[in-house]
């Protein structure tokens, strides 16, 4: 056992990046996983609808812990070696494209229905319809609620300390199994997490706020 | 692939996998009940306390929902018995939970609360009604009616958390399945299994308060 020095606060402090940096991971595989789910709900193919319907309801509907321990325990069945990058990526990525994919999907379903008729009469193909007309629409509505979803990933990557990945709450572990200060090393995390999160969940607000002034 | 699945020893101990369900179940709804109470007091502060509530509501709610579920359960868990609070990883899991619920109902039935046009409180001041009384008859009965839905999504986002309870060792589902694992070995079949029940269990609460939402409060809304 040894005190909590200043060493250990430098030590967590670091680890943020990890938390950080598997966040952003979750984001953008979740953002392009996010679009396809999106893209599936609201497709005129019926199969593709049901597909991304279940995918949304199974990740939503069971907890995001189970989806870690599935994925990390599932990877050496199919042969992956399994390492803790690989499965909290991956986990929180499927998560992350569940959840976006059903946020976006209102997002583009708030697009009117006329602009995609419109589009249609003017000859557009699907993709040059979703690419011009109604994915750019949608956007301006869907900013606000991602931005708020970023809180979710970054709490939601505490839970990766839990099959080994290092960032932050599984340093704090560490260190509060080496020195017993739970205290100061526990407010500390939570002090960190405050700062990832809190600038993330006003900005949301703000945004939220500007959109409905917007769309009086 | 070359990997035997074998389930007879996750289904050998399906009496530990009922216990562990009802266990679940039986955690969420006491947070729940409890966690309610807290988000309601929040409101009721944050509609018509004085200002140093207000900020100290304020403070709890933001507290709470930007740290994650985990760290408040290591801070009840690990922190505060470190300043004298004795208490077993159940109580701290069942606390956290609901200090967890209450701080993001608060804002839900503040929602709620909000959404009542001013012209009706203002009706019940007119007739005489005190504060509580205008607070639970005028506002908190027609803001139910709004809020249930969100609610009841809160509810089911608070059973599929109670899973990371796990983490400390308190009974519950996720417990049960990390002693079978340790037993067994079978990690995969068990969690497949356990997050197939806890899907069920959304599924069924999910029915179970649209149910609720067309036989109690399908009454005509103030809108």
């Amino acid at each position: 056992m040894r005190d909590f020095s200043i060493t250990d606060v430098w030590l967590i402090i670091g680890a943020v990046r990890w938390t950080v940096a598997l966040s952003v991971i979750a984001l953008i595989g979740g953002s392009i996983g996010g679009l396809v789910i999106a893209l599936c709900r609201i497709s005129d193919n019926r199969v593709l609808r049901g597909f991304a319907r279940s995918v949304i309801l199974v990740f939503q509907g069971t907890p995001l812990l189970l989806q870690l321990f599935l994925i990390f325990f599932g990877f050496p069945i199919i042969g992956l070696e399994v390492n803790p990058w690989i499965a909290a990526g991956a986990a929180l990525v499927l998560n992350t494209s569940a959840f976006l994919g059903d946020i976006w999907r209102g997002c583009i379903e708030a697009v009117p229905h006329g602009q995609t008729e419109a589009a249609k009469a003017l000859n557009l193909g699907y993709v040059n319809r979703m690419r011009h007309v109604v994915l750019p629409q949608a956007f301006r509505v869907a900013v606000p609620p991602t931005v708020g979803f970023m809180v979710q990933i970054i709490k939601g990557s505490s839970l990766t300390a839990i099959i080994g990945f290092a960032e932050l709450t599984r340093t704090a572990q560490v260190v509060n199994n080496a020195t017993f200060a739970p205290m100061p090393v526990f407010l500390l995390v939570a002090a960190l997490y405050f700062c990832l999160c809190w600038p993330l969940s006003r900005w949301a607000t703000y945004l939220e706020k500007r959109l409905l002034i917007a769309g009086r | 692939m070359n990997y035997a699945f074998q389930f007879d020893a996750v289904f050998d101990a399906w009496p530990l996998l009922i216990e562990g369900t009802l266990q679940t179940i039986a955690l969420s709804v006491g947070a729940m009940v409890i966690g309610l109470c807290i988000a309601v007091l929040c409101a009721w502060g944050k509609h018509s306390g004085p200002k140093p509530v207000v900020w100290l509501i304020n403070a709890y709610i933001e507290i709470i929902r930007n740290t994650p579920f985990l760290i408040q359960l290591f801070f009840f868990y690990f922190a505060l018995p470190s300043i004298g609070v004795q208490w077993s990883a159940a109580t701290a899991a069942l606390v956290t939970m609901f200090v967890n619920l209450g701080a993001f109902s608060a804002e839900i039935i503040r929602a709620g609360i909000e959404s009542i046009p001013k012209g009706q409180i203002e009706a019940g001041l007119a007739l005489n009604l005190k504060r509580y009384q205008i607070f639970i008859h005028v506002i908190l009965k027609p803001a139910l009616k709004t809020i249930f839905p969100a609610l009841s999504s809160q509810f089911i986002l608070l059973m599929l958390t109670s899973s990371v309870v796990s983490a400390i060792s308190a009974d519950d589902l996720t417990s049960v399945a990390a002693s079978i694992q340790s037993n067994t070995f079978r990690s995969f079949e068990i969690y497949i299994v356990v997050t197939a029940i806890y899907f069920g269990l959304s599924m069924l609460f999910m029915g179970l308060f649209n149910l609720c939402y067309r036989r109690f409060l399908y009454f005509p809304g103030h809108r």
